[in-house]
């Protein structure tokens, strides 16, 4: 009965901090973007005088996109239609499900996995479930009896399935080296230290290569700008033009929370997750020989704010990105996806199978 | 040592164009024209995007960077006169103005100013209409009982400030929303003209 109501109050935290870090995103991109091309952004949303810095812009967002009109169109697929932003929405966040937020918490002698879903094939879990996303998109596109819309659907499709074997590849290094899928078991062993204790043994520092190939492959899974082509806002036209309202909004929430997620999952597999440098289960210990003891609390807390710091530093990155690069053409596109990250990502896996073997 | 700029000048007249266009627009086609006979090849390391990608991300992260930086010192009220972007929260904060920016007319008080009609003979646009009047006072010639200006007609060409012999009306009032809800309210009296 605990351990169902332990679950239970794990994966809502989870869930209550994710989806509002996604919340939170609207605003952060508008204030990043504004910030980076020597802007103030939007500051002028209040309740009572109180602006918070344009904070409540999100929620005004929200208040209009709740109040607008649902608009079907004729000869849609309305089953399908409806059904597309729910199935993008909650692919993404279900994923979260299997990221560990901190380490292994000892409350009254009961050992706690901060981790929803002690899942010891995770990290194939949420790649699932990241496919999964394709099937919002196409249904979008395929169910609005619209060309422009049925296009955008199948260009998403096609760059989702071209850059999901790019990243799918990509972390096989890492698989490899750290021989396991489970992730807090990656996190775990990501404690290590290599070159007499300097260097924490993290994904990015053993699969260079395989951090940034999964960097790119994540920016074009996550749909933004760069790799915008399936959505193409104002231009090009993507797969939710017949969408207005809340389930606009929520074709919007997905991308999102998918950025989330990426930056989650980028934070977990090549910087050490919750892992803290020279942290160990009882308290600092520095190469140079100093020692600070921690008892287990400080330490796991300690663990996710490191996490979380890593995530934010992710997003921040992501935002950078997408604020800074232009477009892709769609044959650049799937050039760069089929003809240079795939081949980098096999001969990734090649030379760390080989250097493996060779250590041992 | 020879002087880049002009080295670059000489350069681009090798593709000065007789027939071309003037001015600006023909610097502008030389230099196409140079960029169209000295394209090179991109090398293996430039065609990977790389190089591009980090140096245009160090620029918007230094942006990104001096600006927040700026921000959060002026949250405790440090270095208030180094701003951190470019904005100008317009309503309640205006731009400089230039000092000899033409902005909305206003009329001069002096009780001898004389409808000489200069202004309105001047007016391009003809927005500007006067009516003499007989001063009381036999020693000034005349005054003007009205002077209607329609500022929904005017150009802001400043003749009439030019023109005037008696520097009644100007344009320095550094007003800039002139926007009303219809016309009638854009017809300036002379009441309203000398208020400000």
């Amino acid at each position: 009965m605990n351990d169902i109501l332990l679950k239970f109050i794990l994966s809502a935290g989870t869930l209550f901090i994710m989806f509002n870090i996604a919340g939170l995103l609207t605003w952060v991109e508008r204030k990043q973007s504004a910030v980076m091309q020597d802007r103030i952004g939007a500051n002028r949303a209040s309740i009572f005088g109180f602006k918070a810095m344009g904070m409540f812009h999100a929620l005004a967002d929200v208040l209009k996109m709740l109040s607008k009109e649902e608009f079907i169109p004729e000869g849609a697929n309305k089953f399908l239609f409806n059904l597309a932003p729910y199935l993008s929405v909650t692919f993404a966040l279900v994923g979260f499900a299997a990221i560990p937020i901190g380490g292994e918490l000892i409350l009254n002698g009961h050992s706690i996995q901060l981790q929803a879903a002690n899942l010891n094939i995770a990290l194939i879990f949420i790649f699932a479930m990241m496919s999964m996303g394709v099937y919002g998109v196409v249904l979008a596109g395929f169910s609005s009896n619209n060309n422009y819309a049925f296009l955008g659907g199948m260009r998403g499709a096609a760059q989702m399935i071209a850059y999901e074997i790019t990243m799918g590849a990509a972390i096989m290094g890492v698989i490899m080296v750290f021989n396991t899928l489970d992730l807090q078991a990656l996190d775990v062993a990501q404690g290590a230290y290599m070159f007499g204790g300097w260097v924490p043994k993290w994904g990015l520092f053993v699969q260079p290569v395989a951090f940034f190939l999964f960097l790119t492959a994540a920016t074009a899974e996550t749909k933004r700008t760069p790799f915008d082509l399936p959505e193409g806002e104002s231009e090009i036209i993507g797969y939710f033009v017949e969408y207005s309202g809340m389930k606009f909004g929520m074709f919007f929430l997905a991308d999102l929370v998918e950025t989330v997620l990426v930056a989650a999952l980028m934070a977990t597999l090549f910087c050490g997750g919750w892992q803290v440098p020279y942290l160990h289960a009882d308290g600092f210990y520095f190469p140079w020989g100093g020692h600070i003891a921690l008892a287990n609390l400080p330490v796991v807390i300690l663990g996710v704010l490191s996490f979380f710091t890593k995530v934010a530093f992710f997003i921040w990155l992501l935002m950078a990105v997408r604020w800074t690069l232009p477009r892709f053409r769609y044959d650049q596109l799937m050039n760069l996806g089929w003809k240079i990250l795939l081949p980098i990502s096999l001969i990734n896996i090649a030379i760390t199978a080989i250097v493996i073997t060779l250590l041992g | 040592m020879e002087n880049p700029t002009e080295k670059r000048r000489a350069e681009l007249e090798k593709y000065f164009d007789p027939k071309g266009s003037f001015g600006l627009l023909r610097v502008s086609q030389m230099k196409r024209a140079w960029k169209q006979t000295n394209r090179r090849e991109l090398n293996f390391w430039e065609n990977t995007y790389l190089p591009m990608l980090f140096s245009g991300i160090a620029l918007t992260s230094k942006h990104f960077f001096y600006n927040v930086f700026f921000h959060i010192l002026h949250l405790f009220g440090i270095a208030k006169g180094t701003k951190g972007a470019v904005t100008y929260q317009y309503p309640e904060q205006q731009r400089p103005l230039a000092s000899r920016l033409r902005t909305r007319h206003r009329l001069t008080k002096r009780e001898d100013g004389s409808p000489c009609m200069m202004c309105e003979t001047v007016c391009p646009a003809r927005c500007i209409e006067i009516t003499a009047a007989e001063h009381p006072d036999p020693n000034i010639e005349k005054y003007p009982a009205e002077f209607v200006l329609d500022l929904g007609k005017c150009v802001y060409c400043g003749f009439c400030v030019e023109v005037c012999p008696e520097d009644a009306i100007r344009m320095d009032t550094k007003i800039l929303n002139i926007a009303e809800y219809d016309r009638e309210s854009m017809i300036y009296n002379k009441k309203r003209l000398m208020e400000s």
